[in-house]
């Protein structure tokens, strides 16, 4: 009896311990796929236009800059800055984008590829890149190819206000707009989770309406608050970078690409102490704890190796170019240079042969007019002396 | 880290003959005025086929950059012509570029001639391209392109010029910047790590006076017996640098002042690798160090100059110290005048009319000339045609040739092109009124109070050269001698862009809906509120409730049986 009862236990504590190894392996095969990302892409947006709102350039630059340096590649980040500082006639140094006083730190560098500039920042542009409704010519570099295993990174900066955040003093956009752009890449699968980031006054109220899931959700200020920015450098003239994004850079700048620093450490960046305003977030939306969640799964590129033992073959991709025959069919005549003023060409040109089109709306209209007015007058039985 | 791929290999077959080959060169100008012109030249040749004549597709790609071989190939591109400059190009004082170019973007094509929307080709291309240079071209459409009859004819080989083939825009407001020079310098074989492209530092050619980067793509001869043609594409990258605010104020130049940087080693994809700098005024205008008996003469735009040449495929230029830099001081003054200029202006007041003047001067004492000018102005600039006059000393000139194509608001600019012969030692001047015109509120741009850019006016002029030149059509030339094909000896193709203009339109105050709405609602609530008010409310009278002391009192008299108090 003691016996069967012995090794009752002992079946049961195998099997427990079964069990519990094999919970222990998928929980490691498990782990190893935990994050459920493939590929990152980054979306950086500047809305300020001109010289006085150069802190707000600078902050894209220095999150533009981080990113790069995590790993992301160029092909991977839209950068859209909507006026340009560094080669700005008010700049003292040109190509130059400066986010410390004394200049210390040249956040334009000399590897920047800047995807929308200019007038091509609105709202109607950053809408159409998010959920990828894009006109077929627009061409790789301009376009948000993620897919449903893609981590995104977007930040915003600029002029905000409660619900709303400005696009080059002209438009603006509004916090549900944001809210519903957000739902559509839901809807389309375009993302696996997203960050966004957000350094403007109030920046709070842009995130408060978001209802789709896997959104993580950062600003700088809360609802009634200012973001301020945080020195002005003599030399330039302007304000270089604001508090929020200057001491998220500093936070950045320890960060490598094989850092645990997670997210609860971005939370902590730039309190109440150094920022005048309070920075708050929003993690309701996203189902991983924010303690499991590296830095480098949003601002990096960590490739995840797969090894295989598998023999893959490889064919030489070169082909052999044909030779060409040797004086067969090619024409012997030589061929000659265009004449770059041909004064007598161009006196004598003959007027070039205009394309016909068909008669427009407006000779249309009037022509029917006069046949109208014409039959109405001498009545419908002179139609047979015409046809 | 090891990788555990096993692969199978199977043996490729001996890799072909490179029919391709890279040049670069520098060539150094110093300018009358203590300032220094450079110009960076590299250029690949590629004997091949875009077009897809008789090979079957391009894949396979050496020198020539990928992204712009598969461009010409899938729109069928004769010519491609694009440049990006910061600042313009001061002739009386630096006299004449090797390779002009307008401020702003300037892009012009041929297509060939099997092409059958062409202007569908071009909007795609104009995307493409702005996404290759991470420029705004996708800016250009139909109401910026125009289509020249006469200037702009191809400078590469060919017989027909159908001008229908060829479109022509600028964006005089494009800014440039290291987001244009970093894909720029990446289509270089070498890219910046090797060769002349170190020297391209973006803190130091952005802080110049004039700063230009274009790509030329165009087909030319192979050999001196021209029978087959090989692709050729040019990157030019000419820079100003002022030696007041990058020189400091001292006459006196080297390549570690200008570019922060020295030279090291060529490119060792590069066939030839030289650097040049004009001699031809030294010794009495400047020293040269360190000094070179390598001597090489060339006929550039009509004049004969000497080039001291120094050779980095040879390891001896660079010395013990490994490394190459370029000495010159100053020592003298002269003047110099170029043959022909040309400037452009905006004259009147307010904001309804306006008069565009171009005045071009021909500086030869005796010789006249003929230049085409052509002029594409926005469509909001609406030109009055009849009052166009041509002046030259005063006296009517006749052009003798004139195409204008009117403009068709929001759909096409106008396009003025003018054959002129200029008499010697004149000034010309063509006048133009024009009115401007009200936008849609829709269409103004973020800060319309900055104003509107007009594109430059471009001049094609044969100018009469000093010297003979010759017509023959040599590969030992250097790159920026040979880059518009000569046909006659006695005059040379020169290209003058003058000023963009820059017009201020009449331009709504944008807050007034705002205002409009705020004054409306308030005279409607206050107005019509209180008149509504006025007639549905009905008025009842109130007695007010006596104080305290009073009802107190009354409610004792009420006890006690007496009246009450009122």
């Amino acid at each position: 009896m003691s016996n069967d009862f012995l090794q009752m236990h002992l079946k049961a504590v195998m099997s427990c311990l079964v069990i519990f190894l094999y919970k222990v392996h998928t929980t490691k095969a498990g782990q190893f796929f935990s994050s459920g990302h493939t590929n990152n892409w980054a979306v950086l947006v500047c809305t300020s236009r001109f010289w006085f709102n150069y802190r707000h350039v600078a902050n894209t630059l220095s999150v533009y800059r981080s990113v790069k340096r995590l790993g992301i590649p160029d092909s991977h980040i839209v950068l859209m800055l909507a006026d340009d500082m560094a080669c700005n006639y008010r700049n003292p140094r040109p190509a130059t984008v400066f986010s410390h006083k004394n200049m210390e730190l040249n956040v334009y560098g000399d590897d920047v590829e800047v995807d929308y500039r200019g007038y091509e920042v609105t709202v109607e542009n950053f809408l159409r890149v998010l959920t990828g409704r894009l006109p077929p010519s627009t061409p790789r570099s301009k376009r948000l190819l993620s897919d449903d295993r893609s981590n995104i990174l977007i930040y915003l900066t600029g002029h905000g206000g409660n619900g709303f955040l400005k696009f080059q003093d002209s438009e603006e956009i509004s916090n549900m707009e944001l809210a519903d752009a957000f739902e559509q890449m839901w809807q389309k699968r375009r993302y696996n989770e997203l960050l966004f980031i957000i350094d403007t006054c109030q920046g709070a109220s842009m995130y408060e309406r978001f209802y789709s899931p896997n959104l993580m959700a950062l600003a700088s200020s809360q609802v009634g608050e200012d973001s301020l920015s945080h020195q002005p450098d003599l030399a330039i003239g302007v304000h270089l970078m604001d508090k929020y994004t200057f001491y998220l850079l500093e936070f950045l700048e320890e960060v490598h690409p094989a850092s645990q620093a997670n997210m609860n450490d971005l939370f902590k960046v730039c309190p109440q102490s150094q920022c005048v305003s309070t920075p708050g977030h929003r993690t309701d939306l996203f189902q991983r704890d924010p303690g499991s969640v590296l830095i480098t799964d949003f601002f990096g590129s960590v490739r995840k190796v797969e090894i295989t033992k598998d023999t893959i073959n490889l064919t030489s991709p070169v082909e052999p170019p044909i030779q060409r025959s040797g004086s067969g069919d090619i024409q012997i005549e030589s061929l000659t240079y265009v004449d770059q003023l041909p004064v007598a060409e161009i006196i004598h040109q003959k007027p070039k042969q205009k394309d016909w089109h068909p008669p427009d709306g407006f000779i249309l209209g009037l022509w029917t007019l006069i046949l109208l007015v014409f039959f109405q007058t001498y009545g419908i039985k002179h139609l047979k002396h015409i046809f | 880290c090891d990788s555990r791929l096993p692969l199978t290999f199977t043996p490729a077959p001996a890799p072909a003959p490179a029919r391709d080959q890279f040049q670069e060169e520098l060539v150094i100008r110093p300018l009358h005025s203590g300032d220094i012109y450079a110009s960076f030249q590299f250029r690949t040749l590629w004997d091949t086929d875009f077009l897809q004549e008789r090979q079957k597709k391009v894949s396979h790609y050496r020198l020539f950059p990928k992204s712009l071989g598969q461009v010409l190939s899938k729109f069928s591109v004769r010519e491609l012509h694009i440049s990006f400059t910061q600042g313009f190009w001061r002739t009386m004082q630096w006299g004449q570029p090797f390779i002009p170019s307008p401020p702003g973007a300037e892009l012009w094509v041929w297509f060939h001639h099997t092409v059958s929307d062409v202007d569908g080709n071009w909007k795609e291309l104009t995307n493409v391209l702005s996404g290759i240079f991470c420029a705004s071209l996708n800016f250009i459409d139909m109401t910026n392109t125009v289509q020249p009859s006469a200037s702009f004819k191809p400078l590469g080989l060919g017989n027909a010029t159908d001008h229908r083939f060829l479109r022509y825009a600028t964006l005089p407001r494009e800014i440039v910047c290291t987001e244009n020079l970093t894909p720029w310098k990446k289509l270089l074989p070498c890219g910046s790590k090797a060769g002349l492209a170190v020297l391209m530092k973006s803190e130091k050619l952005f802080h110049s006076s004039f700063h230009s980067q274009a790509v030329h793509i165009r087909p030319i001869c192979q050999d001196e017996q021209c029978t087959s043609k090989a692709w050729e594409l040019r990157q030019t990258l000419n820079v100003v640098f002022d030696h007041y605010t990058s020189g400091q104020g001292k006459k006196e130049w080297s390549l570690f002042k200008m570019f922060s940087r020295t030279l090291t080693e060529a490119c060792p994809l590069a066939s030839s690798s030289k650097v040049y700098v004009d001699i031809t005024d030294n010794p009495e205008l400047f020293e040269l160090s360190p000094a070179t008996h390598l001597l090489s003469r060339a006929v550039v735009l009509g004049d004969r100059r000497t080039y001291s040449v120094y050779d980095l495929t040879r390891a001896e230029t660079f010395g013990q110290l490994r490394s190459f830099n370029l000495l010159l001081r100053w020592k003298g003054d002269n003047m110099l005048r170029p043959l022909l200029h040309a400037e452009r202006y905006v004259a009147g007041f307010g904001l309804q009319t306006g008069e565009i003047h171009t005045v071009i001067y021909n500086n030869h004492p005796y010789r006249a000339f003929p230049v085409l000018l052509m002029d594409s102005v926005p469509w909001y600039l609406q030109l009055y045609v009849h009052t166009l006059t041509v002046t030259s000393k005063s006296r009517d000139n006749k052009p003798s040739y004139i195409h204008y194509q009117p403009a068709k608001d929001r759909h096409r600019p106008h396009l003025l092109e003018m054959l002129i012969q200029l008499p010697p030692h004149s000034m010309t001047e063509v006048t133009v009124q024009f009115e401007r015109a009200l936008l849609k509120w829709t269409e103004y741009t973020p800060d319309p109070n900055h104003g509107f850019y007009v594109g430059s006016s471009v001049v094609s002029a044969l100018v009469p050269s000093m010297v003979a030149m010759s017509t023959n059509f040599t590969q030992d030339q250097p790159l920026f001698s040979s880059f518009v094909p000569v046909k006659e000896e006695s005059s040379y193709f020169v290209r003058v862009y003058t000023e963009p203009l820059l017009v201020n339109l009449p331009t709504p105050d944008f807050s007034m809906p705002y205002n409009v709405i705020c004054l409306t609602c308030t005279v409607v609530a206050v107005g019509y509120g209180s008149f509504y008010n006025l007639l549905t409310r009905t008025f009842q009278v109130d007695e007010p409730s006596p104080p305290l002391a009073k009802r107190l009192a009354n409610f004792i008299r009420r006890i006690r049986g007496v009246p009450l108090l009122a």
